[in-house]
């Protein structure tokens, strides 16, 4: 399959969006002309967000005929997971891109509620105009035939945790610049004007933290309160957005976007994943918090702890699904759906 | 939710029915951080002494309670602990001037947050022992024992889907037991549909 025995054909190129919004698809768009030229470099055979394609079509692939497949978005039923193993069988490189894929993003956040839940907050609040009380049946008889549902699985999974995967593109979304620098790597291997990325590689990010590519000054590293983002009305533009006692994770975050969120007042969220090294994104931030905290009695450090008022939506907003713990344990409830 | 008792590793007895003479022969495995210079110093003084004390904790040896990652917790807990025990010197007793402070502010952060994924403060816990409290720390070991003795397995079902490929997840759905014990309290009244919400909503 080496591209110096086959130079005529173009190396197959496959996008496919599992549990996610689409907005990897639009990052992905988002690199202006430079998608001409993943045009010229790629034969695209699917991309379901943006062009017409069969599964079937990649059902009758050979083993291994699609050169890179890029999954955004994360397991959730059984049909994403079928199909994350199907491409997985049909492609070269598996490429995990973006934070639902690599992690489990915000989709991943429903590993802390069990299906019924989900559906009763789909479905079934006061909110809701559903005067039924309708529920999604997985399967359903109609005169043609058995109607079948995608069924959901008990826990969202990250790709890792279903197929086996090459390189791992993070963010959400991850910024353009970054994704056109990683396919870029990618086309020049294949051309051989380049090395191919070692396998399991992060790519389209740097291997350090967003506090190194942030402005702003840092030197106290004691905070004796959290605050709120609504709760200040103008933080000082110079000094670190942490000191200023705002919680943000650019410290256990991988850097690559540009610090861009705390360049306008926004504390880093956390969207880039964990930075190099970081087992769980959750825990290091933690560890982090809890050093420059300026408390010393067990009731003072819950005063200041008290101003997170979400620790799980805090230092796992985009990580659960790929943490240690990986849900909470309501997610693993039978609870009669 | 401490009927859970067919995750318990009960040697020999066959399956059937939950019986409270099962659930007793409930041995938790529980992780123990100790301190190089004071409770690690304290559980060997304890064995000098002949103090007996539970065999269910494991005593890791660290420099420092300051050197207890967060991680580690979560790796034990992922990994089949049903509990963890983090031990430093008393408060301004430090080797390494107060890093111990920083072992309890980790402590209760980590703890807010394991309650807010469904798990049982008792289940991490946090006890100050100098190097001559061997029969204190032999007596905190025991009490934290049979505490997570009452509160059953943790049986954390994150390292059924571990495994890539051929995993199926209803069977380890199953081997949780379900919802056999229906939903553990979350203390603190944290619902975690709405963490999630919030967060949602904060974006």
């Amino acid at each position: 399959m080496s591209p110096a025995a086959k130079p005529a054909a173009k190396p197959k190129l496959a996008i496919f969006g599992a549990a996610s919004c689409g907005g990897c698809d639009i990052a992905i768009v988002n690199i202006h002309e430079h998608i001409v030229d993943v045009a010229a470099a790629f034969d695209i055979v699917l991309w379901p967000t943006i062009m017409d394609g069969k599964y079937s079509d990649i059902e009758a692939m050979a083993d291994g005929e699609i050169t890179i497949t890029l999954v955004s978005g994360s397991m959730r039923t059984d049909v994403t997971v079928h199909l994350a193993k199907l491409l997985r069988r049909k492609s070269q490189f598996m490429v995990s891109f973006g934070s639902c894929a690599s992690e489990g993003c915000i989709p991943g956040l429903a590993n802390l509620s069990s299906r019924k839940e989900i559906l009763d907050t789909a479905f079934s609040t006061s909110s809701t105009d559903n005067p039924d009380g309708l529920r999604p049946v997985w399967e359903c008889q109609v005169p043609e035939g058995v109607l079948r549902l995608p069924e959901f699985e008990p826990v969202l999974r990250t790709l890792d945790q279903v197929v086996e995967v090459d390189y791992t593109i993070p963010g959400c979304p991850p910024e353009s610049n970054q994704i056109w620098a990683a396919l870029e790597a990618v086309v020049k291997a294949l051309n051989g004007t380049g090395p191919l990325p070692p396998k399991g590689s992060v790519l389209g990010a740097g291997e350090s933290t967003v506090c190194d590519e942030c402005a702003r000054k840092r030197d106290v590293k004691k905070i004796s309160q959290f605050v709120r983002i609504q709760q200040v009305a103008k933080f000082d533009p110079e000094i670190c957005l942490l000191e200023q006692g705002l919680p943000c994770n650019g410290s256990a975050t991988r850097s690559g976007c540009g610090a861009l969120c705390p360049a306008v007042s926004a504390p880093c969220i956390g969207c880039y994943g964990a930075a190099e090294g970081v087992v769980d994104y959750g825990a290091r931030l933690m560890s982090a918090f809890a050093s420059v905290v300026e408390a010393t009695q067990p009731e003072e450090i819950d005063r200041v702890l008290d101003g997170i008022a979400d620790p799980v939506g805090q230092f796992y907003r985009f990580s659960l699904a790929g943490s240690l713990l990986r849900s909470g344990r309501a997610a693993w409830q039978k609870d009669g759906e | 939710m401490s009927t859970q008792a067919p995750v318990a590793p009960a040697p020999a007895e066959g399956t059937g029915a939950a019986t409270i003479a099962e659930a007793t022969t409930f041995e938790p495995v529980i992780i123990g951080f100790t301190c190089n210079w004071c409770s690690y110093r304290a559980a060997d003084l304890a064995g000098t002494a002949r103090t007996k004390y539970p065999p269910n904790v494991r005593l890791i040896r660290l420099m420092c309670s300051g050197r207890l990652d967060p991680t580690f917790v979560l790796k034990a807990f992922s990994e089949g602990a049903d509990a963890v025990l983090v031990s430093g010197c008393h408060p301004g007793e430090c080797h390494y001037i107060e890093q111990n402070y920083k072992a309890l502010r980790r402590f209760q952060l980590l703890s807010r947050t394991i309650q807010a994924l469904g798990i049982e403060p008792g289940r991490l816990q946090l006890v100050w022992a100098s190097a001559a409290e061997g029969v204190r720390l032999a007596g905190e070991i025991a009490r934290v024992t049979e505490e997570v003795r009452e509160l059953g397995p943790l049986n954390w079902p994150a390292g059924e889907i571990v495994d890539i490929d051929n995993v199926t997840l209803e069977a380890a759905w199953e081997a949780t037991g379900g919802d056999a014990g229906g939903p553990p309290e979350t203390p603190g009244g944290a619902n975690p549909q709405h963490a999630a919400e919030s967060a949602e909503a904060a974006r």
